[in-house]
């Protein structure tokens, strides 16, 4: 399958040290949900502009459909944008908005307003051509610009930071309607976010950037349970990461050596030595009174130093004696609650050997 | 904010000042003209305020009404030269890199701390007869008068360009009037258009650009409507100031090219006719009155769009 959006080897300088994007390089599959995630500064932007033209990369290339793009303007590229701001035009109504870029390429009035009434209608703003954009909701004001841009029938729809200026409520409700709209036209989309939670829910694959760089690039499944290293693994949920030295490795399994912990034995493909980073995800430990039994256990006993109610769950620390902390998110099952620990009690922290996570890097 | 009686002295201070300025050295002065003007001239200092509307009257023979017309004519010419001049130019500082921002702005300003008769009779060395303009073109015409001879076609040369050359008469006309009037007001056009534009949010221009329009068509269909409260500031700021010129017209015109400015002083001075030059006064104040009452109506036809100037 050819990709729709091939990076090659992209750079980006904008004078001076620090390098905006680094040398990347990847592939957006035809008709996927991508996602560009990443810290404020990390590139993903930049990345995302290089694709609409609005940027121009220092080196490298990027094809569209497999045309080489780097010297076509933007308003000759065959994809179109969502921007952050939404960039409604004020002075223009709804349709007019919807229809300026049809009127650009060269659609005839009638067919314009046909097409403008059906991607009205696909976001959910059927009959609303006569309004002015300031009589809009944020939320309906997106939606504009989402027609404004599905309306072409673009190879693919690039999505700034689509739901950053959306309140909790809306932005949920939001990321269900994208998902369901990707499907619906089968437009290949690409978004930029910051929110690992919407990479997460949304995308079918994540590439995570730090510094300019692609640092993994995955299913969101594969991108939280198996993050391919440390800075992946802490800016995706929550991570309890230690620090250890490998003391022992057999085939499939080493042992490292935690300070506070003590030895861990692991599954591990491939060998590994010396100083090397394990990790458990809070959700996937537990606490309890007695030590846990099991050969494919690893408990640690430690003081509950501070417990957080979160409604739906409430996040334990526990420092062990040798002042290493961990936490457990326990999950609030029942309404009345069970007592689970206090502070200041002795309680043991486990967790299952297979879900520790090795991190070389 | 609290009413005025809560803080009464906090007012009075802040308040009373400026209003005695106004009302000692505007209001007053104004109202003093404006009795003028239905006065009548009884002797060499002397006039009597008879409520006559002959001043007026006076105003509406062909002579003077030609001098109006001619001087809305000179000052629309200059103002649309200065929108289009102007335009290029405030885009061009608002999208130059910011290190070369404030000094091009101060180039566009420097001007206005040079005093305007020096500027003017600037202008005149630049453009007499034998003036810079006139050197210039002189030099290339020799020089391509040499290159003709050179390949034996001085003949061709002589029927292109005349016999010798001619002095271009860039003076003392109409054309030298506008020359000079765009020349003084341009920064008054660039300066609120600059504002306008440096406010425009640029993802405005790029989702345009995004959606397939050109930088042309994304100029006239997002530009210039969204900057359109800061374009009429601009006309308007431009035009009143270019309306009541009289410096300029008076040292780049010629015979015929008298602007309104110019009548009003002659009645205040030479003919000493101030109920006269006192109407004058007041119809040139109406026609500005018509500009600025016309921009309001312009801005409230622009102002559904949310954006104020």
């Amino acid at each position: 399958m050819t990709p729709i959006i091939g990076i090659q080897s992209i750079t980006k300088n904008y004078g001076g040290e620090v390098l905006a994007v680094d040398d990347v390089s990847l592939d957006i599959r035809p008709g996927e949900f991508f996602a560009l995630l990443g810290p404020s500064g990390c590139g993903k932007t930049t990345l995302l502009r290089m694709i609409a033209g609005f940027e121009v990369p220092s080196a490298g290339k990027i094809l569209i459909d497999g045309q080489d793009m780097s010297n076509v303007p933007p308003n000759k590229r065959p994809v179109n944008m969502v921007f952050q701001s939404y960039a409604v035009f004020p002075h223009m109504t709804v349709a007019d908005n919807v229809a300026y870029g049809l009127k650009m390429d060269g659609v005839s009035k009638s067919d314009a307003a046909g097409r403008v009434e059906e991607a009205l209608g696909l976001v959910q703003l059927p009959g609303y051509g006569n309004r002015m954009p300031d009589q809009l909701s944020g939320g309906q004001r997106q939606r504009v610009a989402l027609a404004r841009a599905l309306v072409k029938r673009p190879k693919v729809l690039l999505l700034d930071e689509p739901l950053s200026a959306l309140d909790a409520k809306l932005r949920e409700a939001m990321q269900l309607e994208l998902r369901n709209l990707q499907a619906t036209v089968g437009i290949t989309f690409v978004m930029v976010t910051h929110d690992q939670d919407e990479a997460l829910s949304m995308a079918d694959r994540v590439a995570v950037m730090e510094n300019g760089v692609v640092k993994q690039l995955a299913p969101p499944r594969d991108l939280y349970e198996y993050p391919s290293c440390r800075f992946v693994a802490d800016f995706i949920g929550k991570m309890n990461l230690f620090q250890g030295k490998v003391t022992n490795s057999a085939s499939g399994e080493i042992t490292v050596g935690v300070d506070g912990i003590g030895d861990i034995r692991v599954p591990h493909d491939g060998a590994a030595s010396g100083e090397i980073g394990i990790a458990i995800r809070p959700e996937k430990a537990s606490v309890s009174a007695e030590k846990p039994e099991g050969a494919d256990t690893v408990a640690i006993e430690g003081t509950i130093i501070q417990i957080a109610y979160h409604g739906d769950e409430s996040h334990v620390f526990v420092k062990t004696d040798n002042g290493l902390t961990v936490s457990v998110t326990c999950p609030n099952r029942t309404r009345t609650i069970d007592d689970i620990a206090n502070h200041g009690d002795r309680r043991w922290v486990s967790w299952n050997r297979g879900d520790t996570l090795v991190l070389a890097e | 904010m609290d009413s005025w009686y809560k803080f009464k002295r906090v007012f009075l201070s802040v308040g009373v000042p400026p209003t005695f300025w106004l009302v000692a050295f505007f209001l007053v002065p104004l109202a003093l003209i404006w009795v003028f003007s239905f006065g009548e001239k009884t002797g060499v200092v002397g006039i009597d305020i008879t409520w006559t509307i002959d001043n007026y009257i006076r105003a509406f023979n062909p002579d003077i009404l030609k001098i109006f017309a001619k001087s809305l004519w000179l000052a629309i010419a200059a103002t649309v030269i200065c929108l289009f001049v102007g335009l290029p130019v405030a885009l061009g500082i608002v999208y130059a890199p910011s290190k070369w921002k404030g000094l091009l702005l101060l180039g566009i300003m420097l001007p206005f701390w040079t005093n305007l008769l020096i500027r003017t009779y600037a202008l005149i060395a630049v453009l007499r007869t034998r003036g810079y303009v006139n050197f210039t073109l002189e030099w290339f015409d020799a020089k391509i008068r040499v290159l003709f001879d050179l390949f034996g076609m001085g003949g061709i040369a002589t029927a292109l360009l005349g016999e010798r050359f001619q002095a271009l008469e860039l003076l003392y006309n109409d054309n030298a009037v506008i020359l000079g009037l765009v020349y003084v007001h341009l920064p008054f056009m660039v300066l609120p258009l600059y504002a306008a534009l440096e406010r425009l949010d640029r993802s405005y221009l790029e989702a345009s650009l995004d959606l397939g329009a050109g930088h042309l068509r994304t100029l006239w269909n997002v530009v210039v409507p969204l900057a359109l409260p800061g374009i009429i500031s601009g006309i308007i700021i431009t035009f009143i100031p270019a309306l009541g010129s009289f410096l300029t017209p008076d040292l780049l015109g010629g015979p015929d090219s008298a602007m309104i400015a110019t009548i009003i002083e002659r009645q205040f001075k030479s003919a000493n006719d101030w109920p006269f030059g006192s109407a004058l006064s007041f119809l040139l104040m109406y026609i500005t009155f018509g500009a600025l009452a016309l921009r309001a109506v312009m801005a409230k036809r622009g102002g559904s769009d949310g954006l104020e100037g």
